[in-house]
């Protein structure tokens, strides 16, 4: 009974709240996946976005400037990330592993060099995510707190994810986007621009990462602070691997993920030690790995 | 004189990489309002002792890094094989206090030991159940973090300090210190001779053959008879136990207690995991490159004292070096490939 008295309010009401960074990046390692492009960069592109969120916000003074920064800075890293990667050739671990560690020093450098602070950034002047109520289900007990009173981005993201799905497998593009990814030698005698189609690839992840950090930053919590993005790009890498690259199960695999992070979330209120909790979506995503092993082994 | 022919053409990617970052690095700065000359400039007055001791951890990490790197396997877990190495020693340092030298010894190989076994799970992971090194070494950081936190927050938490951290080790356990204001330790010359046998061992012994063998092309190797699941959880497991005996030496000859976050905050697994990419995860090119961003992170503390540019420049110049590295590798095999076209 005790057990079973996690489940409430407080539980289902931070699900979504909590899958949406990482489905969000986790779609834009499904596209890059799909493109052929193993992409372990999302951990600092969605970082990027994180810091881009709230220095749009506090310069914009609205939350949809915010977002906008967001999507940029994503995108702008992505940029950077698909030139190395995919105009220069270089190793796609490489530059995903320095991508990251560049977006960890360079938001470390701005916070200081704009906000003068260190650690974290909080301001009054900081405007976050509102939240929406939906009408008719805002009320329901259970289903109410589970889908009702989210960020636009977090309904954002669920759209997203039947748009990615219709997208690959009913679109033209995830046709080629695909062609690409199984073989890019074929895609490339059919005259598609694989390179191209690559680092479209690699930008749309990196916008759909930046507003991952905008969920976190601005969503979550109205604040910055270093590395807040914390493993969850890298939890997203193995919901790419965990869902096949197919956009239902991925987001299976990241309400799963979202879950066991709530779930700790949920567990730090009943006076557990939060290093505890804090470790449990990331034993949970381990030991997701090794039940449902990788049809793609690349280590 | 084909032997130095061959040093400077080795040397050429990574200088190369370098200038580009510097340059991107300074344009950077002055888009942010600074001087790049005037935060260069102060970042090469470096102190000599400083960069000797941030050194160490460095180029410790960079070969623990470059063990597996070049047998192939992926290591982004240095962090928590440090991590856990370095609580091992402080558990056994503050055990056996009376024991001298031979705590010492046992201190360090129990961060070795467990540092390593941390490490080779991630092997057992992927040959046992198919789990990428590459995703599992990273995830398994997180909850060795955790639980080191935990602990020096709890059980092993000195009352006293009201900080996180362990009581402090006696001091016939801690590492000879040699002047330098304390900051030449014991521990610096263990992980020079550390790269010394790791440089050894990887040109010189069998074992070192079948690794170099199996990171140039796994199958061939094991056409020729490795156990590449033998073979992958020793080379993990080394590449873990030199990152635990990182831990110790940073525990024992600088800090004298486990503290917590002490070890990751400064990024030295990833810093030396970088190391390992600028120097094709070659030992003695990681000593070299090691000390090298060693002097551009004490430059970065220099140029912070005397210019307003905040220190994580280092961070981003560091990166950007990486990027440019990734780049020019690919850069050195396409020309190899045409020329073996022609």
């Amino acid at each position: 009974m005790e057990l079973l008295g996690i489940f409430d309010a407080t539980l289902t009401g931070s699900l979504l709240r909590f899958a949406t960074p990482i489905l969000l990046a986790a779609l834009g390692g499904l596209i890059c996946e799909r493109a052929g492009v193993f992409n372990i960069g999302l951990e600092g592109l969605m970082l990027a976005g994180a810091f881009g969120a709230v220095v749009g916000s506090y310069f914009g003074g609205s939350a949809l400037a915010g977002v906008a920064a967001a999507v940029l800075s994503g995108v702008a890293l992505a940029a950077l990330l698909a030139l190395f990667a995919v105009r220069l050739r270089g190793n796609e671990i490489v530059v995903g592993i320095a991508i990251n560690l560049l977006a960890s020093g360079l938001t470390v450098y701005l916070l200081r060099s704009i906000f003068g602070v260190k650690g974290a950034f909080q301001d009054p002047a900081l405007v976050g995510l509102s939240t929406l109520r939906l009408p008719g289900i805002d009320g329901l007990p259970l289903l109410g707190p589970l889908l009702s009173g989210h960020t636009s981005v977090v309904y954002v993201a669920l759209l997203l994810t039947v748009g990615v799905q219709v997208l690959l497998f009913r679109h033209v593009i995830g046709l080629r986007l695909r062609g690409v990814g199984e073989h890019a030698e074929a895609a490339m005698t059919l005259g598609v621009d694989v390179g191209r189609l690559r680092t479209a690839a690699i930008l749309v992840s990196g916008a759909l990462c930046g507003l991952a950090g905008a969920q976190l930053s601005l969503g979550n919590v109205t604040l910055f602070v270093e590395n807040m993005s914390a493993g969850r790009g890298w939890i997203a890498v193995v919901a790419v691997m965990f869902g096949r690259a197919h956009p239902l199960g991925v987001f299976a695999a990241c309400l799963l993920f979202g879950l066991t992070e709530s779930l700790g979330f949920r567990l730090q209120g009943l006076q557990l030690p939060s290093q505890l909790t804090e470790s449990l979506p990331y034993v949970v995503t381990l030991a997701s790995l090794f039940v449902f092993r990788s049809r793609t082994s690349r280590g | 004189m084909s032997a130095l022919r061959e040093l400077l053409g080795d040397l050429r990617g990574p200088l190369l990489a370098v200038g580009a970052a510097v340059l991107v690095g300074g344009a950077f700065v002055l888009a942010t309002g600074h001087n790049p000359l005037l935060a260069y400039g102060a970042m090469l007055t470096g102190d000599l002792f400083a960069t000797l001791s941030r050194a160490a951890p460095i180029v410790g990490m960079g070969v623990a890094t470059a063990i597996a790197f070049r047998a192939g396997f992926f290591n982004l877990g240095g962090e928590g094989q440090l991590v856990l190495g370095g609580l091992a020693a402080a558990t056994v340092a503050l055990a056996l206090p009376e024991g001298g030298l031979f705590t010492v010894v046992l201190s360090i190989g129990a961060a070795a030991v467990v540092g390593g076994l941390w490490a080779a799970s991630a092997a057992f992971f992927e040959f046992r159940f198919r789990v990428p090194l590459l995703v599992s070494t990273l995830l398994l950081n997180y909850p060795a973090r955790l639980l080191a936190s935990y602990l020096v927050n709890h059980q092993l938490r000195d009352v006293d300090s009201g900080l996180p951290q362990t009581e402090r080790i006696a001091d016939g356990v801690q590492l000879a210190r040699w002047g330098g204001s304390g900051r030449l330790h014991a521990g610096i010359l263990l992980v020079l001779i550390v790269v010394l046998v790791v440089a050894f061992a990887i040109a010189r012994t069998r074992a070192g053959y079948r690794l170099r063998m199996t990171g140039l092309n796994r199958r061939f190797a094991q056409a020729g008879g490795v156990d590449l699941r033998r073979l992958g959880t020793s080379v993990m497991f080394t590449s873990g136990a030199v990152a635990g005996l990182v831990g110790a030496v940073q525990v024992l000859g600088v800090h004298h207690r486990f503290i917590d976050n002490s070890l990751t905050q400064p990024l030295w697994a990833w810093t030396g995991l970088m190391v390992a990419l600028l120097s094709g995860s070659r030992p003695l090119g990681v000593l070299l490159a090691g000390l090298f961003f060693a002097a551009v992170q004490t430059g970065g503390f220099a140029m912070e004292r005397v210019t307003e540019v905040p220190r994580e420049l280092s961070r981003v110049l560091q990166a950007l070096i990486i990027l440019f590295v990734a780049a020019k590798d690919r850069f050195r095999l396409a020309l190899a490939r045409t020329r073996r076209a022609d």
